[in-house]
């Protein structure tokens, strides 16, 4: 009937192709060659070198340095940001609340702020000077607090801490959303029966929230896998790599080393580790959807 | 009816709840939990407005107590000297056009994808799909390259291009479903009233999408506006750097020469604005960016 209607299809679709096909398409599949290669960007062709880049990150000690890191932030990060936002979510839907909305308005803020800006602030509250972390741990008893950023033993958890704080807000908000799309006739058949508020959250608000935690589990786990803004604006990996995760490690032996080659080796591992992850906790979290 | 008599059921068994003792200890549990997030949340913030106007020091021998007096020239040093007023500038400049491209060749794909049927649309959605599945980073160094085989490193235009370009992928997935709900009698109707497809689309459907768009141009807006890896990588020439860049750059140039006062109020410029938009728009915004999670 429309035999026209490609004049208005081409037209339409061919920019937004064009321009993805050659600025995100294009990257990614050469990103797949270029790690199989050594190439430090002087020669225009890079060097074939077949899987020699992932042998040498076996054995590179810096790479499992700041995999490890990641590993830490993955394992913890997702732990407590679920803990605290869940707790926070059940706390505000529990009936009228005074200040509810100036709660979830505040909560959610540094969600908005850039990565880089919140870097910036905690690494003025942990300075050991200037920073108002340690004067407070002075004053409840805690005689040499660390000097968080600079010490290689501190520095992981203290950048942790800062990404809990700031991703809370948003966890909460998705959270709550979930909650309130749970009917209300589910809370008072078991009011009537006799639950408390603690085994209506366990038995009822808990289970019927799965889907929305298995979302949160792999933004969570996704985020503990890149880890960058926050880090090069805090440390850069530092004190002595300490800080390191993948993410930094590869970006600094691209640009400042210029070793193409052996970086984008190490973000198509870090890629198609978070790939697998994200399908594992997709998988190992699937359950019988409860249907409502 | 009903509803209505099993509601207040369920408020009365949770008044009596309330009115005993241990109602009672609950109730301030939950209060005091409440107020000390609010407190970790909104005091480092405070700390660093009021920190903005003290002068180097004392930032360094009192930092709890309160400026002596305020000292708006840190504010003047950080707008001219840290050159964050430079940054901002430049933010503007990649930021808008950007914003612009994005929502405009995204809602023109989106409507393609969503309402007309032709061999290979199934095909192109995926293909846009798909960059949802891999992480920046795996693109970093073969589009360093890139942008500079086109001449177009350490330029405003090439990272307003790549900006969009990476934009793209979830601005059509989230269009594509939005137009797709809107009614189709309406493209009928415009079209036997004698409008061509152009017009249908600039003066029906682009309207009618106005929700999406917004939400989609505050998802995009704080995106690019928070962007920091890419032009880390893109954009190398000093007066050309971009907020986040700049702010990054000048922490670790600070500490060599530690004017720690203009440092704290750059922090402070950077964060009002975003603070007040964020108040205004708030509920907007928290559904711009928790549309996010709809993609999992």
């Amino acid at each position: 009937m429309r035999r026209d209607k490609y004049k208005i299809i081409i037209p339409f679709l061919f920019p937004a192709i064009a321009l993805y096909l050659v600025f995100v398409i294009y990257p990614y599949l050469q990103a797949m060659y270029i790690s199989l290669t050594k190439w430090r960007g002087l020669t225009p062709n890079p060097e074939f070198i077949g899987l020699e880049n992932f042998q040498r990150m076996l054995e590179d000690k810096y790479f499992w340095n700041a995999l490890g890191n990641n590993v830490t932030y993955l394992i913890f990060v997702p732990l407590i940001t679920i803990t605290i936002s869940l707790y926070l979510a059940f706390l505000l839907t529990q009936g009228k609340m005074r200040f509810s909305k100036f709660y979830r308005v505040t909560y959610f803020f540094p969600q908005v702020m850039s990565l880089v800006a919140i870097g910036v602030l905690w690494s003025f509250i942990y300075h050991p000077t200037i920073g108002i972390l340690n004067s407070i741990l002075k004053a409840i008893g805690i005689a040499e607090p660390p000097a968080w950023l600079g010490n290689p033993d501190a520095v992981v958890p203290a950048i942790g801490a800062v990404i809990v704080w700031q991703a809370v807000g948003f966890y909460m908000v998705l959270f709550i959303a979930g909650m309130e799309s749970i009917p209300v006739t589910f809370y008072e058949a078991a009011t009537i029966d006799g639950a408390n508020r603690w085994q209506l959250f366990w038995n009822i608000t808990l289970p019927l929230l799965w889907d929305t935690t298995r979302t949160a589990l792999v933004f969570l786990a996704i985020g503990a896998a890149n880890m960058f803004a926050i880090t090069q604006t805090m440390t850069e990996g530092g004190p002595n790599r300490a800080s390191d995760v993948l993410a930094t490690y590869l970006y600094e032996r691209a640009f400042i080393s210029s070793k193409f080659g052996y970086a984008t080796a190490i973000a198509v591992s870090l890629f198609l580790m978070v790939f697998v992850l994200s399908i594992f906790t997709m998988r190992v979290t699937q359950r019988e959807t409860l249907e409502y | 009816m009903t509803a209505d008599t099993s509601q207040t059921t369920l408020a009365g068994a949770q008044r009596a709840q309330e009115r005993s003792f241990s109602g009672i200890l609950i109730q301030s549990l939950i209060n005091v939990s409440l107020i000390f997030w609010a407190a970790l949340v909104i005091f480092p913030m405070i700390w660093l407005v009021y920190s903005s106007f003290k002068t180097d020091q004392e930032i360094f021998f009192a930092p709890w107590a309160l400026p002596q007096e305020l000292q708006w020239n840190n504010f003047e040093r950080a707008w001219v000297d840290v050159h964050i007023g430079q940054y901002f500038v430049n933010s503007m400049i990649v930021v808008v056009p950007g914003l612009t491209l994005t929502v405009i060749l995204s809602a023109m794909a989106a409507y393609i994808l969503a309402r007309f049927q032709f061999p290979g649309n199934r095909a192109i959605f995926y293909l846009f799909m798909s960059g949802m599945l891999f992480p920046l980073f795996l693109a970093l160094v073969p589009l360093f390259f890139l942008t500079k085989d086109l001449g177009m490193l350490n330029t405003f235009h090439g990272l307003i291009i790549v900006y969009t370009a990476y934009s793209l992928p979830f601005t059509i997935f989230f269009l594509t479903g939005f137009f797709k709900t809107l009614p189709s009698e309406l493209h009928e109707a415009a079209i036997i009233d004698g409008a061509n497809e152009y017009q249908v689309f600039f003066q029906v459907m682009l309207p009618l999408a106005q929700p999406g768009l917004v939400t989609m141009g505050i998802f995009n807006f704080l995106g690019m506006w928070n962007q920091f890896i890419l032009p880390l990588v893109l954009m190398a020439d000093r007066e050309k750097y971009v907020l986040p860049q700049g702010l990054s750059f000048m922490l670790h140039q600070q500490y060599y020469e530690n004017d720690w006062s203009a440092l704290f109020a750059a922090v402070t410029i950077i964060m009002i604005p975003t603070l007040v938009v964020y108040v205004i728009f708030q509920s907007r915004i928290q559904k711009g960016i928790t549309v996010g999670a709809l993609k999992g």
